[in-house]
């Protein structure tokens, strides 16, 4: 076991070393070229649409399909992508005049607040829209129409500065830079407040400086999350924690990935041992079904802690009964291909004969150290 | 005594006094019969009565109809009270009555011009004297009539009703002058009654009178002084029923007894063909030969058991001609379109007129009209007006015919009519003999012969009621779409201009055109 663990931290101090000395360069320019990028491709779905009018034209554009019978899995990249069907949206056609202009606004509406460096709420969207003439019929419409934004360009929404309302939090040694205006250059140390910062806009914008963290701790609850910060166990395994506070918002799922792709941290998620912390995993690793349409979410390399099912039975932890639509819902999970691999498919057997499920919270059972001393070392001995 | 029982032997004492009492003494006590029965309801039954006595009085003369009726206020009116005293006053432009027959006419129960086979909107001659006997007996006051019949002279009668004798008493009698030569009559007298809560059935009931006869100008001014004008909108009028024999199928054996006596014929043929509607010699000689009936057999020697014989015969003999409808005055599609025109302003009317028919020996016409939007008031159901002889039947819908058929006859989603749609369907019938269920007149009952022509009518005028809205629904989208383009199609080219980052928005009137015009082809 001891050889085991030096063994991978010689391997990860290699692998931080080697990024590093690109690493500052690289960034900054990403999050700059990035803008550039989305800003060029708004201003040449304008120019399409423009130059169908200019031709005498119904302007008119083609997206890939975002119906149920284009969505698959796709193995190697090991997330859902969407299929070869393409849909046509023509104003010619009575149904989608509306939907047309109102994709047309909401790129124009985009622009602007990128030019600007301004962002903006999913509900901000719906409400804009009605100055302009333009209105949806709830915040629904005007979500799908942004969806449709985000098929059409292949970027997502965070890139042209439309985010959902946040909910979730990171805290541990990064330090990042921020780009948004007026904080351009300023950089901040995400240890700086003991409750952890909101990743929202300016945190999802900003640049990674340097970290001496060398793993990143993804938990669904608020209470473990605090718990962890408080029992210094940021500081015990080195690790960035992120609060998710259930499913995680797209703009989290980014950064996880970020952390990922751009410091070479590996990704632990830790949920609660049912079912529906097992989506919030694979959430995580594979992306949902409803983002197919967009790449840069899904974290492969990440990997599910816990809770196991075995886990629950092994540390003796207190639970309580699967219900009848927990089980329901791990048979539904049989069929499903992002399952099918190791610890998913022995672990959801294993629920489904042990018939028990058990929250984080469990833990305090046993002393309110008991994870960070017994069971996060074993297992991220083990894993 | 008091054990003892009468076990139908002996001498049976009988105390009871039998006594005749006269038609006007029957009224009086069954007042409610003819719709008289509180004074909200008879000063409404009074306007009524009076007002189609009015209008029969012009048409069977084709005059075109105008009738003044004035309500006022009498006596004392401080006090809130169940009822108050009006004086009624209706004038109109009729034939007029000649001078001998004024005080019958008003003053004695069934008495009148209306005993005969032909479409009157009167059948009893009961109404107008009911109307005058009601004011007698609630205001003991009698009534003035004014009356001529367009020559040098017009008559003028104070009368009163002897219940008991069923006779009229002429109180006062006058002549006047009349250089004018105006014909007409006017009647006026008091009677009890509510107005204000008779108010919306009489409005109600005018305004119906107005819609079926469109060719009759009516004012009435109310109580408080309020003038209500129902114009005439056509000068054609209907065609005065002709008078008529009886048919054959409608025959019984007291009306048969009764032709015999006032007949002159000697022989059963000549008897046969002179005396009934659609029989002539071929018909006749027929008849009898099927009857086994000779044709030399006087008529004045049949006893009662051939007279019950030949009415058996008459209703199995099933190769009679149908009734004509020369005795029926329908209004027909135009002036019926005009009446709906003019009282429901709707955007679109279809009148039928069915051919004429006939239920028991008694000829009818169905007149069946739809109309959509004007003043219809979209309801949960479709708005029905009946009428019957160019009467409006205001109460007990719900057990008419005509919405029987609307209810339960019809299927309505086969037309695409929907609940909701101001949707109005005027039924009209014609006959010698309404089937009234009531001697209320308020709805007619359920005749197969009539419901089948109903229901044929209004599913004729429900296809035009289609077409009309699956037509204005395709204008409808088509105003929708052009306008659904008109608002959008500028918004694309200004933001995909602004997105672009040029300066000149492209012309998209061309576009917009093209969809106009595309959208004429479709229709």
């Amino acid at each position: 076991m001891a050889k085991k663990r030096i063994k991978r931290q010689s391997s990860k101090k290699k692998r931080i070393k080697r990024q590093s000395s690109k690493k500052k360069r690289i960034k900054r320019q990403s999050m700059k070229k990035r803008k550039e990028m989305t800003l060029k491709k708004l201003r040449s779905f304008g120019g399409v649409l423009y130059n169908q009018l200019n031709k005498g034209e119904f302007p008119w554009i083609e997206m890939p399909s975002r119906s149920t019978s284009n969505i698959l899995y796709d193995d190697r990249l090991k997330q859902y992508i969407l299929g070869k069907k393409h849909v046509k949206r023509s104003s010619r056609n009575i149904r989608h005049i509306r939907p047309v202009t109102q994709l047309v606004w909401t790129a124009s509406f985009a622009y602007t607040l990128n030019k600007q460096g301004k962002t903006s709420t999913l509900r901000d969207i719906f409400y804009s829209a009605q100055a302009f003439d333009v209105p949806f019929k709830n915040q629904q419409e005007s979500d799908n129409i942004i969806t449709d934004l985000e098929t059409v360009l292949g970027f997502a929404r965070e890139d042209f500065n439309i985010f959902p309302e946040e909910r979730s939090q990171i805290f541990g040694d990064l330090t990042i830079e921020y780009t948004v205006p007026g904080y351009e250059g300023n950089s901040l140390n995400l240890t700086t407040h003991p409750d952890g910062l909101a990743i929202g806009p300016a945190l999802t914008t900003s640049d990674f400086k340097s970290t001496k963290a060398n793993k990143i701790i993804v938990i669904e609850k608020g209470a473990m999350f605090t718990r962890l910060i408080e029992e210094k166990a940021f500081k015990k395994f080195k690790a960035i924690l992120i609060h998710t506070a259930g499913q995680p918002p797209r703009s989290t799922r980014r950064i996880i990935r970020r952390l990922n792709k751009e410091l070479g941290l590996p990704v632990y998620i830790f949920c609660d041992g049912d079912p529906w912390g097992m989506a919030i995993a694979i959430t995580i690793i594979c992306g949902s079904a409803n983002a197919a349409h967009l790449k840069e979410l899904a974290t492969p390399e990440a990997k599910w802690m816990g809770l196991y099912s075995s886990d629950i039975q092994k540390y003796k932890l207190p639970s309580t009964k699967l219900k009848v639509i927990d089980i329901k819902r791990l048979r539904d999970m049989r069929k499903d291909p992002r399952y099918i691999a190791k610890p998913w498919k022995t672990q959801i057997t294993h629920f489904l004969q042990n018939k028990r499920k058990c929250e984080l919270e469990a833990f305090s059972r046993y002393g309110l150290d008991y994870v960070v001393k017994k069971y996060l070392p074993e297992k991220l001995n083990r894993l | 005594m008091s054990t003892k029982t009468t076990r139908g032997k002996g001498k049976v004492s009988n105390n009871e006094e039998y006594r005749e009492i006269s038609p006007a003494d029957f009224f009086y006590r069954n007042r409610d019969l003819a719709g008289f029965s509180n004074p909200t309801r008879s000063l409404y039954s009074a306007i009524r009565e009076l007002l189609e006595n009015s209008l029969d009085a012009c048409e069977l003369y084709k005059i075109l109809p105008n009738i003044h009726i004035r309500l006022s206020l009498e006596g004392d009116t401080e006090d809130v009270k169940d009822s108050y005293t009006y004086r009624i006053r209706i004038m109109d432009n009729g034939s007029g009555i000649p001078p001998e027959h004024i005080p019958s006419s008003f003053g004695q129960i069934l008495f009148g011009s209306k005993y005969r086979l032909r479409q009157v909107r009167g059948t009893f001659g009961l109404g107008g004297k009911m109307a005058i006997l009601y004011g007698q007996i609630t205001t003991n006051t009698p009534a003035t009539i004014i009356s001529s019949v367009g020559n040098g002279k017009s008559y003028e009668f104070l009368i009163r009703i002897d219940i008991l004798k069923n006779k009229p008493e002429v109180l006062n009698k006058k002549v006047h002058k009349n250089k004018i030569a105006w014909h007409g009559t006017i009647v006026d007298f008091l009677l009890d009654g509510n107005y204000v809560r008779a108010m919306p059935r009489v409005l109600e009931y005018l305004r119906q009178t107005a819609l079926v006869n469109p060719y009759a100008e009516i004012t009435f001014i109310d109580p408080s002084g309020r003038l209500y004008k129902f114009e005439r909108v056509t000068f054609v009028m209907p065609e005065p029923p002709k008078e008529t024999l009886p048919h054959p199928y409608g025959c019984d054996v007291e009306l048969i007894r009764r032709i015999i006596s006032a007949s002159k014929c000697t022989d059963m043929l000549t008897f046969m063909s002179t005396h009934f509607h659609r029989i002539g010699k071929k018909t006749a000689q027929r008849f009898l030969t099927y009857a086994k009936i000779k044709k030399k057999t006087n008529p004045h020697k049949l006893n009662s058991s051939e007279i019950v014989h030949i009415v058996q015969m008459m209703k199995t003999y099933g190769d009679f001609l149908p009734p004509d409808a020369s005795c029926l005055s329908p209004l027909g599609k135009d002036l019926l379109g005009a009446g709906i025109k003019k009282e429901l302003n709707p955007e679109f009317i279809h009148v039928e007129q069915r051919k004429p028919s006939a239920y028991s020996g008694f000829p009818f016409i169905v007149e069946v009209g739809i109309a959509y939007g004007g003043d219809i008031p979209a309801s949960s159901g479709i708005i029905l007006y009946r009428f019957a002889n160019k009467i409006p039947l205001i109460y007990d819908e719900a057990s008419d015919i005509s919405r029987k058929v609307i209810n339960e006859g019809i299927n309505w989603r086969y037309y695409k009519i929907a609940p909701n749609l101001p949707i109005a369907i005027i039924s009209h019938i014609c006959s010698t003999k309404v089937p009234y269920m009531t001697v209320g007149k308020e709805f007619i009952a359920d005749r197969p012969e009539i419901e089948r022509e109903i229901k044929a009518a209004i599913k004729t005028v429900a296809r035009y009621m289609r077409i009309f809205l699956s037509r204005k629904n395709r204008i409808e989208h088509e105003r929708k779409r052009i306008d659904l383009f008109a608002r959008y199609l500028p918004k694309v080219a200004k933001f995909s201009t602004e997105l672009a980052g040029k300066k000149k928005i492209p012309d998209i009137e061309p576009l917009l055109r093209s969809i106009r015009r595309y959208g004429k082809k479709e229709d």
